[in-house]
């Protein structure tokens, strides 16, 4: 792994029209850096904007401000730049289901974006490799198969499959096990790292399942109504969170042993109805037991905005936004 | 000792429809005391909501049921049509999956919740026990003149839950009841079940595919694989503990975050749970097992002790191997 960005968000914004002519602003600020080889968990909860960033990241939500760069430039949206954009950085779907074609075999599941994207060479080739590198071997046992003849786990295998038969520089995957059993959920999991490893692929895993960060991930993003709020290295960041919504977060997570539960109030306000300040504060613990108080910052946390800052104390590149670090 | 408030007595669901014969429950048997948490893990298909619905024979028309659902030493199976209405509700409430569309969308929610108290206590002051139920849940009473949709996700199980709580029920089944919701909201409704398990004195039956979750909130556990209990004992020994492996393996799918033994490690089973259509002959889990011998595929055990307070049906615990 090297700390070489391959898939940037530069103060990234994306807004949509929302209920009642309101602006919600589900990307709100966000500076993100996916580097070459690594695993990167984005974790939030629903509506925090981790799904809108994700499609912004390959393409396909333009934003309102800001930049998406690839390799060190800003992507473009015209539909020539776009094509070959989505062959580097590829998206993986939830719902394999959902995502293959039941009239199709997997065969022609995988071929279809080597056609698409026009690849030279022999399709026969690039789509038993794929194959085989998704860990259906051997290829030609399932390239005659129909999608309802394959378990979950291997349904999700041909639709991954079918992007890696892209060759992508990148994997975007949204919840690439939520669709899954949990006893069919390690060995989707063992692929992607598989892929890494071997195949040299770069993942971005947006996911609200910390486990699976901490299973998968080198580095976590926590993202909290459009914004990231804490990021860092997945071990240091998971052992020792630092921003209160990360925290509330695991521990409330039955996984966690041993931290005292902290019941946040209410849910996530909507993203078109940011709260001024720290968009966190009307739920944060730390204003609600006077702790915020204590520190003098309550004003600051009520009232002035803030971005990620290097956490003081804490391992190289753990970052969050809080007044009170 | 006291009877069991519940006991389930070698339960089997076939459903018989379009898609054939299904038996999806093939012998179940478990007790549950008076104010006492079992938690029914499993995947999907392996029968767990259908054992919930048996118990209060909600099943389609048509499905066959044998065994016996003791209520309080009453046979829930053999209770008459009337005898079964004012079970439902008074004595055992179930709150659903996917509950968030089951409030009539264009009712208030204090109306729905008069209703079911009215239907079995004519007598009630349905509005003052509204406000009750409301605030018990941690919903201000105010808001019992809302719309569902004006409710966020969390308040909406909320309400389910209070509807389920309205007639009073001594046994509370809880079929996936968080699952749709946010892991802060999930909590939170954890802690409200918990909070009413212990003020009201409810027994629970917890059903849910999250092993984690259960070993959080029930005392006790059991896991179904392919229509029948595999594993049963302290949720905590299931959990992290466990004898079966099949409950071993869906254990692993939860890891222990700041557990470096999970970094970089994911474990799983390959291959689907089977379909109940067409079950492996021996024990159901003998093709997926990692540690199957020969004999599995012959013989299907049944549950055995596996230690203090735990059964569990695997040969190598009959061995004593495991």
């Amino acid at each position: 792994m090297s700390a070489e960005p391959l898939l940037e968000a530069r103060s990234l914004h994306v807004r949509f029209r929302g209920r009642g002519g309101l602006v919600a602003r589900a990307v709100d600020g966000v500076d993100l850096e996916v580097r070459r080889g690594e695993v990167l968990a984005l974790v939030g909860e629903s509506g925090c904007g981790k799904t809108t960033l994700a499609r912004a990241l390959l393409g396909l939500e333009r934003p309102a401000e800001g930049e998406v760069r690839f390799e060190g430039a800003p992507i473009r949206y015209d539909q020539r730049f776009l094509r070959s954009y989505r062959r580097q950085v590829q998206l993986v779907f939830q719902d394999p289901t959902g995502a293959l074609n039941p009239r199709q075999t997997v065969y022609e599941a995988v071929a279809e974006g080597i056609r698409i994207q026009r690849l030279p060479g022999d399709e026969e080739e690039r789509v038993a490799r794929a194959l085989a590198r998704s860990g259906l071997r051997p290829p030609e046992r399932f390239a005659s198969l129909y999608p309802y003849e394959l378990s979950g786990g291997q349904r999700q295998r041909v639709v991954i499959a079918g992007a890696m038969a892209l060759e992508p520089a990148v994997l975007v995957a949204d919840e690439p096990v939520s669709s899954l059993d949990a006893s069919v959920r390690g060995e989707i999991l063992a692929l992607m790292l598989e892929l890494v490893r071997e195949a040299g692929v770069t993942i971005l895993v947006v996911t609200h399942d910390l486990g699976l960060a901490w299973t998968v991930a080198d580095r976590i993003a926590v993202m909290y109504l459009g914004r990231i709020v804490e990021e860092g290295p997945a071990e240091e960041l998971l052992a020792r969170p630092r921003h209160p919504y990360t925290r509330a977060l695991l521990s409330v997570v039955p996984e966690v042993a041993g931290m005292e539960p902290q019941l946040l109030v209410g849910e996530a306000p909507d993203p078109a109805r940011i709260p001024s300040g720290c968009r966190f504060h009307p739920r944060c613990p730390l204003l609600a037991s006077g702790e915020a108080a204590r520190l003098g910052i309550e004003e600051r946390c009520r009232t002035e905005d803030l971005g990620l800052a290097p956490v003081r104390g804490a391992a190289a590149g753990h970052h969050a936004a809080c007044h009170a670090l | 000792m006291t009877a069991p408030l519940l006991r389930v007595r070698d339960l089997r669901v076939t459903y018989r429809g379009e898609r054939g014969i299904v038996p999806a429950v093939r012998g179940v048997s478990f007790e549950l005391d008076e104010g006492e948490t079992l938690g029914l893990a499993g995947e999907s298909g392996c029968g767990k909501s259908t054992v919930a619905n048996a118990l209060l024979r909600l099943l389609p028309r048509g499905t066959e049921v044998s065994g016996e659902v003791l209520l309080d030493g009453e046979d829930v199976l053999a209770m008459k049509p009337g005898r079964l209405r004012a079970v439902r509700w008074t004595e055992v409430a179930i709150v659903f999956q996917g509950a968030l569309h089951s409030l009539n969308p264009v009712q208030r929610i204090g109306g729905q919740i008069a209703e079911a108290i009215e239907l079995h206590d004519r007598e009630a002051d349905a509005r003052a026990r509204v406000a009750e139920l409301l605030e018990l849940v941690g919903i201000p009473a105010r808001r019992a003149a809302d719309f569902p949709h004006q409710l966020s996700g969390g308040q909406r199980q909320r309400v389910l839950i209070a509807l389920a709580l309205a007639c009073t029920p001594r046994l509370l089944v809880a079929d996936e009841p968080t699952t749709a919701l946010d892991v802060t909201v999930q909590a939170q409704v954890l802690e409200l079940l918990e909070r009413l398990q212990r003020e009201l004195g409810l027994s629970m039956l917890f059903i849910t595919h999250d092993l984690a979750t259960l070993s959080y909130v029930c005392r006790r556990t059991a896991v179904m694989y392919a229509g029948r209990i595999v594993e049963e004992g302290p949720s905590e020994d299931v959990f992290r503990r466990a004898a079966h492996p099949y409950a071993a393996a869906l254990a692993a799918a939860f890891p222990v975050i700041g557990d470096p033994s999970f970094r970089k490690r994911p474990a799983g089973l390959s291959g689907d749970p089977p379909d109940p259509r067409a079950l492996p002959s021996g024990c159901p889990f003998h093709p997926r097992c990692p540690v199957a011998e020969p004999e599995c595929a012959r013989v299907e055990v049944e549950l055995w002790p596996a230690g203090e307070a735990r059964r569990a049906a695997c040969v190598r615990v009959l061995g004593g191997r495991s």
